[in-house]
This record gives structure tokens, sequence and C-alpha cells, in this order.
């Protein structure tokens, strides 16, 4: 039993985890972040101080129980610590590797308001490594409840939806338009971030669970999702599809060769492992100087990847500053570690060829910040006459995306709004059509794998009450996740 | 459904074309003129985007004829009747706006003979007076005279060399056949390489009629994830794995497209000198 733990006994420096430093890693993809230690763990669950109003869980997406897996760390009872932790996340070695912990759960650490809060992300990912590492998950025979449920999508909210609905006895198809299974976790998330070993393990653990995927299915082409409804008997849908349409600025020079769209570059990248042509058949296409434009999480994927794949120069171009960009605290900095250039309060006005169709170059302004916009972000304003030329031959654009069109044309009375993402309600999850579901970017537009996994976990509740299978069968949910499962 | 798909037949019409029929019973159901999909060979091949040039609902299968020009398109060609392919997704894209017309003409140049056939069959099904137009580059590379000829009330055949009838391309005879008989033609077609749409386009934009063609862009997913097969069609940013692969001939910036289709030039001439090197070494056919 640990004795008395307060603020004053408690060191007040984090646990450092192992990394390759940055000269290393940015010649390689493997994994950058090296994980803790049983040591590490140990020292640094203890600095938790249990507080008895824990302020954490309620910055997190999916309301983990974080006080009580850190605590199950402390007594060296793994096992227990996964169970806590499955409870409400179905991908934590994914999640403790890419959530940003510093504006969800240790942000809000009480540990963090006298000295550095507790690293919740690092030993989620402890935990979870140790059981994919030590563990053989359990698979429960659970009885059908005589219902079926499709899934379109194989990204962390589809991921999610399928767990808990299969959970609840329901039988379920994920249908997948790729070649292989994940989504954002395979085509998008870099392997130096996420390895896919362990995005396959938690879809074998799916199957083993008794869930189908049917890969290189394209619903709203193969099958429409009335056709699902109504020919193929599946009594209640999920939409899963994420944002995977690319976003341009409109600026002249946008279709030279050499412009790419972040979802183009990292999808030749780590879905066609360009990043080890011609082993594998698919090329890349990049340059020698690139530009990356965005300061977001895919901008940070895109630059390292840029990187690691030869770039003799990476600059990433940003209209705010660093204070302003959403990347996840931990990318950020291992990108300026490695060597990337950043250029903040600059913006793209023009990409300029080399008359042969090639990008030769980008024409940038600078920007000030102005007063605050509808987002209450300050917005940024162009300078004038301060327009300048930098030298690229590669300029890749992680602005976002927008919503797929190819569900929404496909299906007759399903409301979206004016960008193209699907409405839902707030509680269920439920579309304007009966029986449809959907979460994640396709209703959000891009955000993060935590929200698109909160999003399945809540449309899966909804789908339950919806399929007749209700209160008692989240109890089954509940038990089912204690088992590890 | 991940064990593969199967070739049913395949047949070899010239050194460098192949046409498969492959097992895809739910695809085949829902296939339509217009329409493409892509392939992969293997883990670790690309996906290639292919327009579907012929379907049969009830034997459950697909065609595609495939024109060897790189190292994956080779590759592919070395595979034989009952081996199968990894992935095959489809189908792709918008399905082509057919209706009944008094008369259209349809154009195949080369490898876009085949996904001309199905438009062909379509119009002719509604009771179009079809007029069709082929052209190859010399006689060995003729394929599907037999299928056109059944479909089209008038079959014209174009070797670039005068091997077999016309000497000539087909936008030669495209616009003698606007010049003479068919000044009335209501709407056309036209597939083929680039240089070839763009000069049928040059030939029917004074007669005013509207010109159909079918853009082969770069892809990598085909469902308009990615933007790499972007194009300008009326001054708007179009993809055509979603917007398309149709596309009104006249409004489609075809210079800024063949541009585009050099993306990978270089990357090309590396995969298959070094495939042509490892067949040596290692005493396959290339």
């Amino acid at each position: 039993m640990s004795t008395v733990k307060n603020i004053h006994t408690i060191p007040k420096g984090r646990t450092p985890m192992a990394e390759q430093p940055p000269q290393v890693r940015a010649g390689n993809f493997e994994e950058v972040a090296l994980g803790y230690s049983l040591q590490d763990a140990l020292r640094e669950a203890d600095r938790c101080i249990e507080c008895k109003k824990p302020r954490c869980i309620a910055g997190c997406p999916v309301g983990i129980d974080i006080p009580g897996f850190i605590r199950a760390i402390a007594q060296q009872d793994m096992r227990r610590a996964y169970e806590i932790l499955r409870q409400d996340n179905p991908l934590p070695a994914v999640c403790g590797r890419v959530c940003p912990q510093e504006s969800q759960c240790e942000v809000r650490c009480v540990v963090g308001v006298k000295a550095e809060p507790v690293c919740i992300g690092r030993l989620e990912r402890f935990a979870a490594d140790y059981a994919m590492a030590h563990f053989e998950p359990e698979v429960l025979r659970i009885d059908s409840a005589g219902k079926k449920a499709a899934i379109i999508g194989s990204g962390p909210a589809g991921i999610a939806c399928a767990a808990d609905l299969a959970r609840a006895g329901v039988d379920v198809t994920i249908f997948e338009a790729l070649h292989m299974a994940g989504g954002v976790l395979k085509y998008g998330i870099p392997e130096f971030r996420l390895p896919k070993i362990i995005v396959d393990r938690e879809i074998e653990l799916l199957k083993q669970m008794g869930v189908k995927i049917e890969l290189n299915t394209v619903i709203g082409k193969l099958y429409t999702i009335p056709q699902l409804m109504q020919e193929k008997g599946f009594d209640a849908v999920f939409i899963g599809t994420g944002a995977g349409f690319p976003k341009f600025q409109g600026i002249p020079g946008e279709n030279l060769n050499g412009v790419f769209s972040a979802n183009e570059f990292l999808t030749r990248v780590n879905l066609m492992r360009g990043f080890r042509h011609p082993e594998y058949d698919t090329p890349v296409g990049m340059g020698r100087k690139v530009a990356v434009i965005g300061a977001g999480n895919t901008a940070m994927d895109c630059a390292r990847c840029a990187l690691r794949m030869g770039a003799e120069k990476v600059t990433v171009v940003y209209r705010r500053t660093q204070k302003e960009s959403p990347a996840r605290a931990e990318e950020l900095h291992h990108a300026m570690e490695e060597g990337i250039d950043f250029q903040w309060l600059t913006n793209p006005v023009k990409i300029l060829g080399n008359g042969q169709g090639w990008v030769a170059g980008m024409e940038c302004i600078r920007m000030a910040l102005g007063e605050p916009d509808a987002s209450g972000r300050r917005a940024p304003v162009e300078q004038p006459g301060t327009n300048f030329e930098i030298p690229v031959d590669t300029v890749i654009y992680a602005l976002g995306t927008r919503a797929n069109p190819i569900i929404a044309k496909s299906t007759p009375g399903l409301k979206t709004n004016q960008w193209g993402y699907i409405e839902v309600d707030e509680q269920t999850g439920m579309t304007s059509i009966p029986g449809v579901f959907a979460g994640g970017d396709i209703v959000t537009g891009s955000a993060t794998v935590i929200l698109a996994l909160g999003a399945g976990r809540r449309a899966a509740k909804g789908m339950l009450q919806y399929l007749g299978l209700g209160p008692a069968e989240a109890a089954v949910v509940a038990s089912a996740a204690k088992a590890g499962i | 459904m991940s064990t593969g798909y199967r070739i049913v037949k395949k047949e070899v019409y010239s050194p460098v074309t192949y046409m498969w029929e492959v097992e895809a019973p739910d695809m085949a159901r829902v296939a339509q003129p217009g329409h493409f999909l892509m392939v992969r060979m293997n883990e670790q091949g690309e996906r290639i985007p292919l327009t579907v040039a012929d379907f049969d609902r009830q034997r459950g299968t697909v065609t595609v004829v495939i024109q060897a020009v790189g190292k994956s398109t080779r590759e592919m060609m070395q595979l034989q009747e009952g081996e199968s392919i990894l992935d095959f997704i489809g189908p792709l894209g918008e399905a082509s706006h057919i209706q009944r017309r008094s008369k259209v003409i349809l154009v195949g140049g080369g490898l876009g003979v085949a996904p001309v056939y199905p438009q062909l069959r379509a119009y002719k099904e509604l009771g179009s007076t079809t007029i069709s137009i082929i052209g190859f580059r010399t006689q060995s590379l003729i394929f599907w005279e037999e299928k056109f000829r059944a479909m089209s009330d008038e079959l014209h055949i174009a070797t670039d060399d005068g091997s077999y009838g016309h000497k000539g391309f087909v936008s030669q005879v495209l616009q003698l056949l606007l010049e003479g008989a068919h000044r009335d033609t209501e709407e056309i077609v036209a597939i083929g390489p680039l240089p070839m749409m763009q000069a049928c386009c040059d030939v029917t934009r004074p007669f005013g009629i509207r010109t159909m063609v079918s853009l082969n862009s770069i892809m990598v997913d085909g469902t308009g994830m990615c933007g790499s097969c972007r194009v300008t069609v009326g001054g708007k940013l179009k993809f055509a794995c979603v917007d398309g692969p149709d596309f009104d001939g006249h409004q489609v910036d075809f210079a800024e497209l063949m541009l585009r289709q050099r993306r990978f030039q270089r990357e090309e001439q590396e995969s298959l000198t070094r495939y042509e090197e490892e067949c040596r070494l290692t005493g396959r056919t290339a």
C-alpha cells in the first residue's frame, strides 16, 4: 500500500520517456517515442496523488477512470489497469500515443497546478502495450441478440461502434472502401507515430468477437444504405466514413505537378508504403524542397514524413502563430527537434511554375493577427508589401478536409449541413433517417481519434436503444469490457 | 471476400494489350457504362484505375482491357486464367448519362475502344442510330472489330499506317463524317489517349455537338479522398474519380491534364528499367 502522497512528497518533474534522438529518427520510419519501462511507469504512477475530486476524468472525451487505472499500475496490477481502460476506450494503445492529452486530461491534472502534470497519456500507452505483450485476450461467447448492424468505415469511429455492438450480441459487418482496415489510423497517421501492427491487433480482436469486415467495398457505389437496410437485412447502420475530401486554398498554381493534398501524400507514403518504394510499387513523387501549408497534426505528419523520405529542406507555412497551432504539443516539439523550419504568420499567395508544369517556388506574404473572428480566434490579416518567395519543388496542403459526397449522394433523405457534414441528434447519434446513425469526422469535420471513438460509442448506445436492446445490454457491454475484450 | 478475385478468362490482343474477365458478382450486378474500377495485383502492388469494358450480370463477371505500358501492367500481364488478383474495387465514378439519341457517333482510340463498347451497346439497346469509329496504330493491334460491328449501324476503322481501313487518325474520319452524311449527329463519345480526345473535341467544337470524353487521370484511392485526379473543367476544379470520369470534352483543360499526366514519368521509367533488369536476371518474361 502506498504511503501518504501529496503535492509535496511526489517528484515535481514528470518521468521522461525514452525517444529516438532527432538526428537518428529523421532518417527512419520507426516509432519515435519508445515507451516507459516498468520502472518509469511505477515512478510516474506514484506521482498521481489520487485527488478526492479528480478533475482529469472530465477532460477525457470518453470519461476513462483515470485515477483508477493509474492506481492499478502503481499496485502492479496491469491486468486491472487494462480492464479499466477498456471499459471506456476500445483503443488505448492508439490513444495513449495520439491523444492531445495536453488539452484534455493532463491540462486538468491537479498535480499540474504546482508541479508538472502526471503523464496520463504515457501511462495509458504503457498499460496497453503491457497488456498486448503479456495477456491473451479472453474471447467471450456472446449470445446473438438477433439483430444485424452495418458499420460504414473501419476507422476509429467504426471500430468503437462495432466493438460495443458486438459485445451486446449484435451481428456486425464493417464495410471498408480501401483495401486495408483502420481508416485514418492506417492511411493518415504515420508509422513513426502509430505502428500499424497495433492497429492490426485491434482489428484482429474485433474479428475474434465475430465482427465481419468486408474490404474493397464502397458503400454508396457497390451497395447503397437503402439497399443495406431493405435488401441485405441490416436493422441499423452507422456511418463513420471520415472527412475524406481534400481542401485546397484556391490560389494560382495549385494544379502544378508537385502540389499534393495531405491525403494524397500520406496515403502514398503510409497506406501504399511509398516510404519503402521501390520494394512497394507506388511512388510518392516528392521533390527535394518541401513546403507544408498548415500547422495541425496532419501538417506535422506530412512534414515529418517528407523529412524521412529524404527531403533536403522542409518548411511549415502557417498563417497564425505557434500558439494557435492545433497540433498535438509533442508532435510540434518533435518536428522542431527534427530540424523542420517553421514560417509562422505566413500565407501562400501563388505557386510558381517552371514553364513545364512543375512547381518551381511559392510566393508568400506575411500576416499579422487582427481582431478575433467568429470562432474567437484572432483573424490573420495580410501585411501588404511583405511578399517574398521560397524555393520549393513540392507543396503539400494540410488545411483540413471536407465531407466526401459519396454517401450523401446515394442516400435520399439524409440531412447534411451546408458543408456536407451529416447532421445527427447529439444524444443518440441518429441522422434524419430512422435507424441510420453517424459519428466522427463525417459529422464534425476533421477532428481527433478520441472524439471519433467517443462518437462511435455514443452511436452504439443509441443504436442499441433503437434496436430495442436497451440498458440490459449496456450491462453486458460493461461486463464484457471488464473481461478485457 | 478477401481471397482474391479470380480471372475467369484472359485474352491477349497484342504484345501490349490484354483482356481480363474477372469474377466479381456484386460489382457485375451494378456496373454501368462509364464506371471504372481499381485493381491491385498483390501486397506490393499499386492501385490501378481501369474503365469497365464489359460486364455480365448472369455470369457475375466484369471485363477490363489493359495496356501493358509500365511495370505494373506488364507484371499483371503474366497472370493466367484461374489466377487471382488481390483487390478489385468498384464500381467507381459516375455512370455515363446515356439516353436514346437519333444519332450518336462513338470514337475509340487504341485502348479507348474498350470503354467505348459498353456505351455503344447501351445506345444501341435504347434504339439509337450508332456510328462507330475505332482507330489503332497498326492492323496487328486491332481488337473487338466484330463486337463493334454487331452494335453499329456503321463501323469505320482507321490505322495510323494504313495497314487496315482508313489511313490516318480517328479524328480525321470524324471530321469527314460530320462534314458529310452525319452532320445531324446529336452526340459524340470520344475515348482514347489525351491527344486523341483533344483532337476529336477540336473537330466537333465548330459543329457545336456535345462530345463526352473519359479522363484517365492518375489516381490513388479513386473515391475522392486524395485529389490526385483533379482536373479543371469549365474553369472549375473537378475530381475525375467522383465527378467523372466522363466530362464534356469542350470544357476540359486538356493542356493542363497532359502536363499532370507526366507527374511520375521519371519514376515510371525507373520502375520499368528495374523490372526489365530483374526479369533478365531471373529469366522471366518482361
